[in-house]
């Protein structure tokens, strides 16, 4: 596995007519961290991450990864060296399983592809008699746990996520929210995720970047945020679940002056 | 109602229209599909022409069968004059092209709706992978909207196989040979056993296509390449055995097409000829069914090489003449057009005129006085006038409003079987019969005279194509019919195909007819023929 690069974006923008979704982006995320993208819906952070992999492409400015601009060589070979996962996944129903992980390798053109499989397969806790299934057969959360071995499959370094768990239940959500940290530390990623739930984002990242209006609010670590760091929007974000920590908090603890439901 | 020897017997001889129809069938859908697949493509790239390819698709679909295959006709036609001949404009060629392009719609359009209903996450995955352009197209959307595509070939199946049944209109042998034969004559036998052999090569090709469709849906080979080699082994079983009755042809015996319109007089001299050709040598197919307005037209182009016309209608149609001589003066006249004009030889008439009469039923004719047109033409306003489905566009009918001034109270058209009965049943007062009816004898109608002869003569024509003209073996099979049947004889004939009850084939008619002239010949001991033609 590589080792994940080093990201920067240099004065990335990009609109849909006469509306700016990403405007004059500077940021540079350091070599092997966990980054969250945070925002409002409409805030821009899935197109500043889809200019990563040139999903969208920026109308000015440009993203260099390892200190090389990603638009030098044509957008398909770009992508096969990056992984992408996105909330609705997008399983190749007429494929098995086996053979959706399998699908990188097979345009890169390695033959021999089923020893990568099975280890891509217990990477992301997954029963090896899975393989042969098809995508309809599985659960949600298998679901996604393939999208990510599919993505990793290739064995590249940097991981886009956008809203990757956002069509999961709860309990599952949280239980790959982790196992994901835990592969990112494991594997020495630079991992950059999409989320709109700052819960989640303070859990998983090294650092949390709030986007509003297109534009970079707040670029800090969870401890910062939680210290109230990171500007207004930031803070705006990072109320919400502090609020609801402090509701059910006094739901445990009655005595503490809880007056009802709210 | 037939009993079950005489309906094998129909489906026995379904052999050479059921091969022509699958390939016909095949071809077209073919066809279809070349066009209709790199206009999915198009579509998928450029949405906009996919769009308007939709609509004209649509468009097309709107015109019914048999007038889009009726409109190829002239189109051919002209084409082939733009570059100089040699394309055909009946048969094979407007058939393909007129079902290829009704095949089209449902491929295109399941093509296209299957392609917008694929999940967006897929080809967002598949971009994300980094899958090139193609790739995309070949390992993702390719095999998700095939089973969409094979359903749209599997509707088109259906679709093309019961419209090539319409192709016999435009002189392609297929199915519609028994169905429209059946329908003019009343064979209900016949009908049926067409309808049944088309519906079940329908719901064949549509189980075979289910097969390969479910195979390419689960993506199994075994199903696939079963259902594509029963394809395969039906249509080279079909193009095989079309090709053999091409071979007889080529090998010695030479085969001469017999052209017939679309009702049983026509049915019967052809089988007539037939037959005589075949006891001469000749192997003999036949192309009944055609229109009154292509018929000739298909023996000058050479499409069929014998036929029987009408004087009067080659006297106003083709050679749009308003005059009406003498018949000897008029069938002359037209032996000097056809030769000069497309090297058709006129055999000679064969005695008796299949004439537009005005005839009424005799207590009717009598209670009002009326025995010419001229006597009708006093009475006509306060009467109601039946005629069949193309008088009242033709020419004759505007010679008989120009002489008489004859004006009726109404007008009905109807099909000729429904048009005597109408008579019968007092629901018009006059009809326009055709002279050599049967049934003129036997609903003892009354034929009114024409005193000013507006009505040009209908001696029955015998005709040649060029190719054949100067064919001494053809010609002296063919010569011993010139003269050789009465009206009466032919009415008889006639009557016994028409009647409700106890029909009889046009085949054995035909052969009862070929007995009757052999007898008179034999009888009077002379030459039948003092009408022929003598052909320089």
């Amino acid at each position: 596995m590589l080792p994940g690069p080093e990201l920067r974006f240099v004065n990335v923008s990009r609109s849909y007519g006469m509306i700016a979704a990403v405007s004059d982006v500077r940021l540079t995320i350091a070599a092997g961290s966990f980054v969250a993208l945070v925002g409002a819906s409409g805030s821009g952070k899935s197109t500043l991450l889809k200019t990563v992999n040139r999903l969208v492409a920026p109308d000015s400015g440009h993203v260099e990864i390892a200190g090389l601009r990603s638009d030098t060589q044509p957008d398909h070979a770009l992508r096969r060296a990056i992984g992408y996962v996105f909330q609705n996944i997008g399983l190749f129903p007429h494929m098995s399983v086996a053979d959706n992980i399998g699908i990188g390798l097979k345009l890169r053109g390695q033959a021999d592809r089923s020893a990568r499989i099975a280890e891509m397969l217990a990477l992301v806790g997954l029963d090896p008699a899975l393989a042969e299934r098809m995508p309809d057969a599985l659960s949600g959360g298998q679901r996604q746990r393939v999208g990510v071995a599919r993505a990793l499959a290739p064995a590249s370094g940097l991981l886009l996520m956008d809203e990757p768990f956002g069509a999961l239940d709860p309990i599952t959500r949280d239980e790959l929210g982790r196992e994901m940290r835990d592969l990112h530390q494991r594997l020495g990623l630079t991992t950059i995720m999409v989320t709109h739930d700052m819960a989640e984002a303070l859990l998983l990242a090294d650092r949390v970047v709030v986007m509003a209006g297109g534009r970079i609010a707040g670029n800090a670590t969870p401890t910062e945020l939680l210290a109230g760091a990171g500007g207004s929007e930031a803070q705006a974000l990072v109320a919400v679940p502090r609020e609801q920590a402090r509701r059910l908090a006094m739901m445990s603890n009655p005595d503490s002056g809880y007056s009802g439901h709210g | 109602m037939a009993d079950s020897g005489t309906f094998l017997a129909a489906l026995a001889t379904l052999g050479y229209p059921l091969a022509a129809h699958v390939v016909l069938a095949a071809s077209a859908l073919a066809l279809g599909l070349v066009i209709a697949l790199p206009l999915v493509l198009a579509a998928r790239a450029w949405p906009a022409a996919g769009r308007i390819a939709l609509g004209l698709a649509s468009l097309i679909q709107t015109i019914p069968a048999l007038a889009l295959l009726a409109l190829f006709y002239p189109l051919l036609l002209s084409l082939s004059a733009l570059v100089g001949g040699g394309i055909p404009a009946l048969g094979f060629l407007p058939s393909l092209l007129a079902l290829a392009l009704y095949a089209v719609l449902p491929i295109l359009r399941n093509g296209v709706t299957g392609l917008a209903s694929l999940d967006p996450a897929l080809r967002e995955a598949a971009d994300g992978l980094g899958m090139t352009a193609s790739q995309k197209l070949w390992w993702i959307e390719a095999p998700l909207v095939a089973p969409i595509v094979m359903a749209g070939i599997r509707t088109a199946a259906v679709w093309t196989i019961g419209a090539a049944t319409l192709s016999t209109t435009v002189g392609q042998p297929s199915l519609g040979d028994p169905i429209f034969a059946g329908l003019q004559i009343q064979d209900w036998t016949l009908v049926l056993a067409g309808c049944l052999a088309a519906a079940t090569l329908a719901l064949i090709a549509d189980g075979v296509l289910a097969l390969i469709e479910w195979g390419v849906a689960q993506g199994r080979r075994l199903p696939l390449l079963a259902g594509a080699a029963m394809l395969a082994l039906g249509v080279s079983a079909a193009v095989a055995s079309v090709a053999g009755f091409g071979q007889a042809a080529s090998h010695g015996r030479q085969t001469i097409t017999i052209g017939a319109k679309n009702f049983s007089e026509q049915f019967i001299l052809a089988r007539l000829i037939g037959d005589r050709l075949e006891a001469a040598g000749f192997t003999v197919r036949y192309r009944q069914g055609l229109g009154s307005a292509v018929i000739y037209r298909a023996l000058a182009a050479g499409d069929i090489d014998v036929y029987v016309e009408y004087a009067g209608t080659l006297w106003t149609n083709q050679m749009a003449r308003r005059d009406v001589p003498t018949r000897p003066a008029m069938i002359a006249a037209i032996g000097a057009w056809t030769q000069a004009t497309d090297g058709v030889r006129v055999v000679g008439p064969l005695g008796f005129e299949n004439a537009y009469v005005f005839a009424m039923r005799q207590d009717m004719a009598r209670a009002h006085g009326i025995a010419t047109i001229a006597d009708l033409t006093r009475q006509a306003p306060q009467l109601r006038l039946g005629s069949d489905l193309e008088f009242l566009r033709r020419p004759e009918w505007q010679a008989v409003q120009a002489a008489y001034g004859l004006r009726f109270a109404a007008s009905r058209s109807y099909s000729p079987t429904f048009m005597y009965r109408a008579l019968a049943s007092g629901d018009v007062d006059v009809i326009t019969a055709f002279s050599s009816d049967g049934r003129i004898a036997a609903d003892r109608l009354m034929v009114l005279t024409d005193p000013k002869q507006a009505i040009p003569g209908y001696d029955a024509l015998l005709l040649v194509s060029a190719a054949h003209a100067h064919d001494q073996r053809l010609i002296a099979a063919l010569t011993p019919l010139v003269g050789a049947i009465p009206v009466a004889t032919m009415q008889r004939a006639n009557y016994l195909v028409d009647r409700d009850q106890n029909k009889v084939s046009p085949q054995a008619v035909a052969r009862v007819l070929a007995q009757d002239i052999a007898r008179r010949r034999l009888a009077h001991g002379f030459d039948l023929h003092p009408l022929a033609i003598q052909h320089r």
